[in-house]
């Protein structure tokens, strides 16, 4: 089997922090897809740079980092060691026609020198590419657009204050494939057409994808849907979408635009502007005014993944149709029924219960939990007999707070007793009592945010902290 | 509205037993042309309730030639997805509204979008 090494780094500090810790389970869901498991070798770290996973041909490699946004590059490892005579011997050990297809005297070819955590001078870099003369290369080196690209890979640690002499270990292999990255900036919600104030980060709603399996041809829901980053997520990868929300204006695009600059949104801000923006128009199926909390669907496995930001009144209130408060109405709509608080725990029993009826087998439920983090433990993560936890990763919005990106796989069609299951549970206590935990939670976030700003990009918030 | 929501959809008024279908009562129709994906309407196919799709198809004066059985050889009838597609994807009902059979419980429809919000003694 071809040994492969997922590369990933990064430069920018902040990038890697704030999407690291979705990298792992978004290779696993991507290599779930092609029903592929995933294998590191036995020094493997989670934290590490390199990472060696076995098993994979180049096909999986390349299928995979066509869509993971978190790792960096990937090569076929054709050797490694902890120094570069260890490397050389691991090299000279490879077998010959496994290179001989990549370096025949027609073809052309490029080393490149990656270091983590250091930097090489130009001087050293023709040296590491000259020490290299032991391999059998026989085509031609063409710098601009070679038929193949090798790379020489040094692990210099992680720790920028500490940075060692020699490498703690060398690579070499064949290039294959960058990730996505590159989605992150050309999905940026800074210049798409429509947004809110909560509205996800790109790089985030397309790890959110990822790690809901989400493929060509799916039919995939958000419940909470707001100005649709999320389903812009799902488009890309081929996805057809449709969401609700319970906010009348957000689904029409009317109302007070969420830009520093502009008072009213514009006659065309909507969901569906968006998806056009990117190209993906097509796979538009719907949004519709609704309260998710009395759903609209009916009972049948619709759909092939479920994905939303719930909200926990961080930015948009938390509400359900059913209060008595007046509000106003719009002026084309006969009546509009007022809201009422929503409270955690019943988002989460309501969106697991949903999830079990309306997923087909083996589909995928995820959302964000908001966590109060002297108070988090495991048990915390709601469950359901419907549902499989696959995954729970932390992203830190400050010193007290965070919010879990939590990953469910359907496993078993509900029965009439799993709705009731989750009331003798004590893991939903810490959101029955609503403001209490909105208070904590809230106390957590403003001793980091300070005064509150409205126009704020709640994402700004958690780029800054991820970036401590 | 496409008419493949349409199908998805049911009456959640309280204490109703048969919400399904919702009527459709249309006073704006519009065809839109929609890149056709041979293979997501084959996955569709099985996910329909196909009379409630002919009954909506008839209801906006669009069903045309739309079998009243789905054919068995679907997968590979690409005339028949082809119009299956027309019906689930390109026509869409822009103004009017969804009426629920049982309590008659209006939704309105205005540019498009459905509002299934419901009053407070009606959830």
């Amino acid at each position: 089997s071809v040994c492969v090494s997922v590369f990933q780094w990064s430069l920018v500090v902040h990038e890697f922090n704030k999407y690291f810790y979705f990298l792992l389970q978004e290779i696993k869901a991507l290599l779930a897809l092609r029903g592929k498991p995933f294998i590191p070798d036995e020094k493997f770290k989670e934290k590490s740079p390199f990472w060696c996973l076995d098993g994979l041909s180049e096909e999986d490699i390349r299928s995979i980092m066509a869509r993971s946004v978190c790792a960096k590059s990937a090569f076929e490892l054709w050797g490694h060691g902890q120094t570069h005579s260890e490397l050389r011997a691991s090299l000279l050990s490879y077998q010959s026609e496994n290179m001989s297809p990549f370096m025949h005297k027609d073809s052309t070819y490029r080393i490149n020198i990656y270091t983590f955590n250091k930097t090489l001078e130009f001087t050293d870099r023709i040296k590491r590419i000259d020490a290299l003369d032991y391999l059998p290369f026989e085509g031609t080196v063409n710098l601009k657009s070679p038929q193949h690209i090798f790379c020489l890979l040094e692990d210099y640690g992680t720790d920028p204050n500490n940075i060692p002499e020699h490498p703690n270990s060398v690579y070499f292999g064949r290039w294959l494939a960058d990730g996505q990255r590159e989605l992150i900036h050309s999905h940026s919600v800074k210049n798409r057409h429509f947004i809110g104030n909560t509205s996800m980060d790109a790089g985030l709603s397309f790890i959110m994808a990822n790690h809901a399996k989400v493929k060509e041809n799916d039919l995939v829901f958000d419940p909470f849907v707001g100005t649709g980053s999320l389903l812009v997520a799902c488009s890309h990868f081929g996805a057809y979408v449709c969401g609700t929300d319970i906010d009348y204006n957000t689904i029409h695009g009317r109302g007070r635009s969420s830009r520093k600059n502009q008072k009213w949104r514009g006659p065309d801000e909507n969901i569906k502007a968006n998806l056009r923006q990117y190209g993906t128009e097509k796979t538009f199926l719907d949004v519709m005014v609704s309260d998710s909390s009395k759903s609209v669907w009916r009972e049948a496995a619709l759909f092939d993944a479920i994905i939303t930001d719930p909200p926990y009144g961080i930015r948009e209130s938390t509400r359900r149709t059913g209060s008595h408060k007046d509000i106003t109405k719009p002026p084309d709509e006969s009546h509009i029924p007022v809201s009422q608080a929503y409270h955690l725990s019943d988002i989460f029993t309501d969106l697991l219960n949903f999830s079990a009826h309306h997923l087909v087998m083996g589909g995928r439920l995820v959302y964000w939990l908001p966590v109060y983090r002297p108070e988090y433990c495991e048990e915390m993560v709601p469950l359901n007999p419907c549902f499989q936890l696959i995954s729970n990763c932390e992203q830190t919005l400050s010193s007290h707070t965070s919010r879990r990106l939590i990953t469910m796989e359907k496993i078993k069609e509900p029965e009439e007793l799993d709705s009731l299951t989750h009331l003798a549970d004590p893991r939903f206590s810490p959101y029955q009592g609503h403001n209490a935990f909105r208070e904590k939670y809230f106390s957590g976030l403003n001793k980091r945010r300070g005064k509150e700003d409205n126009k704020l990009d709640f994402n700004d918030v958690q780029s800054k902290n991820a970036s401590r | 509205m496409k008419l493949l929501t349409h199908n998805m959809l049911t009456s959640h008024v309280k204490g109703v037993t048969k919400g399904y279908p919702l009527l459709i009562k249309a006073t704006e129709v519009k065809v839109n042309e929609v890149e056709f994906n041979p293979q997501f309407v084959s996955r569709m196919i099985p996910k329909l309730e196909w009379s409630a799709l002919v009954q909506a198809a008839e209801e906006l004066g669009h069903r045309q030639d739309l079998p009243g059985e789905l054919v068995a050889d679907y997968e590979t009838n690409e005339e028949f997805l082809k119009k299956v597609h027309r019906i689930l994807l390109e026509v869409e009902v822009l103004e009017g509204c969804l009426q629920c059979p049982e309590s008659g419980r209006e939704f309105p429809i205005s540019r498009g979008i459905p509002n299934m919000l419901l009053n407070e003694d009606e959830a």
